[in-house]
């Protein structure tokens, strides 16, 4: 996830470790399954910033390499 | 599938308090628009109150046109029934009925924001198997539909088992009325049930015993997932060790490879995102003047020049806008004072009011206009989303002091006063990240601190200009660097030692931009400054009648007479001007001579060998003793001891203090000595109300005592180095 470019979508397909922010994470809706998009980052290039269904959800470069996703499906 | 009628959480109380007034808890996740709703539904039939041990607030209100038969309890906004903050673990222990003292409620109404249904239905599935009669509004149907995802609000009802869904615009009042209808029955309406299938697996264990004892499956639920939260407890509590070992086996089986809070995220979200794409019915979107400046601010520079600017405007705003009220005040309560102290005719009761009692309400409401404006800003970014930003946009800079973008706001507002940036941290879930903060608030430079500086470096830094700057500004620039440079030094020492721990978490919703509402920036006004009064104000109160005291007692027998002797013996030619300046002049000398043989002047006396080798005597010594418990007194204090009366204005004061000398002749204000005492002050916990707030926030004595002593040494040491040094 932390690889993706502003205005890309993908859907997650795995989350790997799962420390207490990756769970918090997760309880927010990032979850297996669910469609993304990168919004932006902050200066410096972290944090990242992803749409989720209409809400922002802000991640940090570290957690975000957690999150495998696959750019070709079809996003709903 | 457990009969719904039959699922009650069974609290003994429910029954007999249905006579009484009906409690239902509002309920929904952080920004969906719950508390504008709240306020819609209740108007101006609400108070504010804290819940037992924590210092969370909570909102009551009636509803409208119950005559007072239902109140509504607003409760913090939460992403589910696992907490990860105070807020959401009061939320969370407020509709199981678990808080002390509080009325468990007698039916939810579930807040859903229609433009984010994806975690609002995350939620409410967990809600729905409480065993509560349960409504749910849909909030923000406008903004949703002009995004282009309109909710079908009869197809959701249906997926939710029939549980009434009712779509409003809380900003217009659209829809509130059909609500309130549905709220005035909600008690009488049968529990919500749980929609099956969502987690089979979990339901296989928590269904069949909750069929069996009666008992709501999400308490069986909350066993298996939060074995150490309340309502788990409560559960346990509830069944026999059969049940008991039977729930650890099937947490064992059930969470074996994954964390039970991952697995529920999985299983729950699946079903949100199917129940979301059934219920939606997408449309055009049409894109408004607020989405193009939230995609521009969205950018990284953009967005950070735009903080900045946010920031420098807030401060602008809480200095210059607030002076012209400030001055005001001072002069209102100077006036009063003078006005109150002739009319009682002198003597204790006299002093007691005008320099005790009204100069202690002057000196609280004197920061009423900053703190105002202050929380104003604070509410109107908070309501429109934009401080989430900040927090998002400073993560960065924040972790390279061990804390994350969550304190860059208790920071900012700690340089108006460290107690609302004190009440800030609240945002902040984890505990360590949290003192952390709290500790580093007091060293940003306060509007308290501001007065003695000015003084200060009015008197001692000379007006000469250093390349385009001016090096009294620059001074003052200084300290304020060298207030945040110490603050960020403490961060982050407390995390590298009492309170090491993982990086701070970060894990932030970053809501849509909206307009702010007025309403509810008017209610959230209104109570964090009732709030503010109530924690600071009688705080400061009561420090300015003791420290009235102190300077007060005991008293100089003989000075009526000598100054009624001063008068009559003053030469009979002169003019009524030079006469009543010479008299003024001898009334401030004898109350410099009252003040040194008072109780604080003692303690002066007393303390000056410890103060000695920062090159203190023993009036700056009985001034910072003074401003202990509330460091603006210190001007005043300095005023009366170096007898050109408290209310005289800093020229005549700097004056005063160039010429003051130690016995030998020697000046007492030379620059080392100054700049020890500016590095004290941006230093020292001179704070009660500070300290007060910390120790409510922290619910520790523990750590207002440290941050005291570590604060005051650090002032020491400063002082006492800069004097040595420049000596």
């Amino acid at each position: 996830m932390a690889t993706m470019e502003p205005g890309q979508r993908a859907v997650i397909t795995a989350v790997t470790g799962f420390d207490g922010t990756i769970q918090r994470l997760m309880s927010l809706g990032l979850v297996e399954g669910a469609a993304i998009e990168m919004a932006g980052a902050a200066i410096g290039g972290d944090p990242l910033e992803f749409r989720l269904y209409g809400c922002g959800v802000s991640v940090r470069r570290e957690q975000a390499e957690r999150f495998l996703i696959d750019l070709s499906e079809p996003v709903g | 599938m457990a009969n719904g009628a039959e699922i009650r959480i069974p609290v003994e109380s429910l029954s007999g308090n249905r006579r009484k007034v009906v409690s239902i808890a509002v309920v929904g996740t952080p920004n969906s628009g719950k508390s504008t709703l709240f306020n819609r539904l209740t108007g101006l039939r609400q108070r504010t109150a804290n819940y037992p041990g924590v210092t969370v607030e909570r909102h009551v209100g009636t509803l409208r046109g119950s005559g007072g038969a239902i109140e509504l309890v607003d409760l913090p906004g939460t992403h589910g029934l696992t907490p990860h903050s105070m807020e959401e673990a009061v939320a969370v222990d407020a509709v199981f009925g678990l808080l002390e003292g509080c009325e468990p409620p007698a039916g939810l109404l579930a807040i859903v924001d229609a433009s984010n249904l994806y975690q609002g239905l995350y939620l409410l599935q967990q809600l729905l198997e409480l065993g509560l009669p349960v409504v749910v509004a849909l909030t923000m149907t406008d903004a949703a539909a002009a995004a282009g995802a309109a909710v079908d609000a009869e197809r959701l009802s249906e997926r939710l088992g029939g549980v009434p869904v009712m779509s409003t615009v809380a900003t217009t009042g659209k829809g509130v009325a059909p609500l309130v209808e549905q709220l005035a029955a909600l008690a009488e309406r049968p529990p919500a049930v749980s929609v099956p299938g969502i987690w089979p697996e979990l339901e296989a264990v928590t269904e069949p015993l909750a069929g069996e004892t009666g008992i709501a499956p999400a308490l069986f639920s909350r066993a298996l997932i939060a074995p150490d939260s309340a309502p788990a407890a409560a559960a346990l509590a509830l069944v026999d060790d059969d049940k008991r070992s039977a729930l650890a086996r099937a947490r064992e089986a059930l969470f074996a490879d994954v964390p039970a809070q991952a697995a529920e995220a999985r299983a729950r979200y699946a079903w949100a995102r199917d129940a979301r794409a059934a219920v939606l019915r997408q449309q055009a979107a049409s894109k408004t003047l607020l989405d193009r400046t939230a995609a521009f601010l969205n950018r990284p520079w953009p967005g950070t020049i735009g903080l900045f600017l946010v920031m420098l405007a807030v401060f602008q705003a809480v200095f210059a806008w607030a002076t012209p009220f400030m001055d005001l005040i001072d002069a209102g309560s100077a006036s009063l004072a003078a006005a109150s102290y002739s009319a009682l005719g002198g003597g204790m009761l006299a002093s007691l009011v005008a320099d005790g009692v009204i100069a202690g309400v002057g000196s609280v409401i004197i920061f009423l206009p900053q703190i105002l404006i202050l929380f104003l800003f604070i509410i109107v970014l908070e309501d429109s989303g934009y401080l989430a930003r900040a927090a998002y946009l400073m993560d960065r800079v924040m972790r390279s002091a061990g804390l994350s973008g969550q304190s860059i706001i208790p920071m900012i507002s700690s340089f108006a006063c460290a107690v609302p940036g004190i009440m800030a941290t609240r945002v902040i879930p984890q505990r360590r990240d949290r003192i952390a903060t709290i500790l580093a608030a007091p060293f940003m430079t306060c509007s308290a601190r501001l007065p003695v500086y000015a003084l200060l470096i009015a008197a001692f830094v000379p007006r000469q200009s250093v390349g385009p700057m001016n090096l009294q500004g620059l001074v003052l620039f200084g300290l304020y660097a060298f207030g945040i440079v110490m603050g960020i030094v403490t961060a982050l020492l407390i995390r590298r030692t009492a309170l090491r721990g993982p990086r701070p978490a970060f894990a932030l919703m970053l809501p849509e931009f909206r307009r702010p509402n007025l309403r509810t920036v008017a209610f959230a006004l209104l109570g964090r400054v009732k709030v503010f009064l109530y924690r600071a104000g009688t705080v400061i109160f009561a420090v300015a009648v003791l420290i009235w005291a102190l300077a007060y007692f005991p008293r100089l027998d003989d000075t009526d007479a000598r100054a009624a002797a001063f008068v009559s013996g003053l030469p009979a030619e002169l003019d009524a001007g030079a006469r009543a300046a010479a008299t003024a002049d001898f009334q401030n000398r004898l109350a410099a001579e009252q003040l040194e043989q008072s109780v604080l002047g003692r303690m002066g006396h007393f303390v000056e060998p410890v103060f000695e080798p920062l090159g203190w005597d023993w009036r700056v010594s009985a001034a910072v003793i003074a401003g202990f418990p509330a460091r603006e007194v210190v001007v005043a204090v300095l005023g009366t001891v170096y007898a050109v009366g408290s209310e005289a204005d800093d020229a005549t004061l700097a004056d005063r203090l160039r010429a003051s000398t130690w016995p030998d002749g020697s000046p007492v204000f030379t620059l080392p000595m100054v700049i020890g005492l500016l590095i004290f002050y941006a230093m020292c916990l001179q704070c009660a109300a500070t300290l007060a707030v910390i120790r409510r926030e922290t619910n520790s004595w523990g750590w207002p005592a440290f941050a005291w002593v570590y604060m005051t040494a650090l002032g020491y040491l400063g002082a006492l180095l800069a004097f040595q040094l420049g000596s």
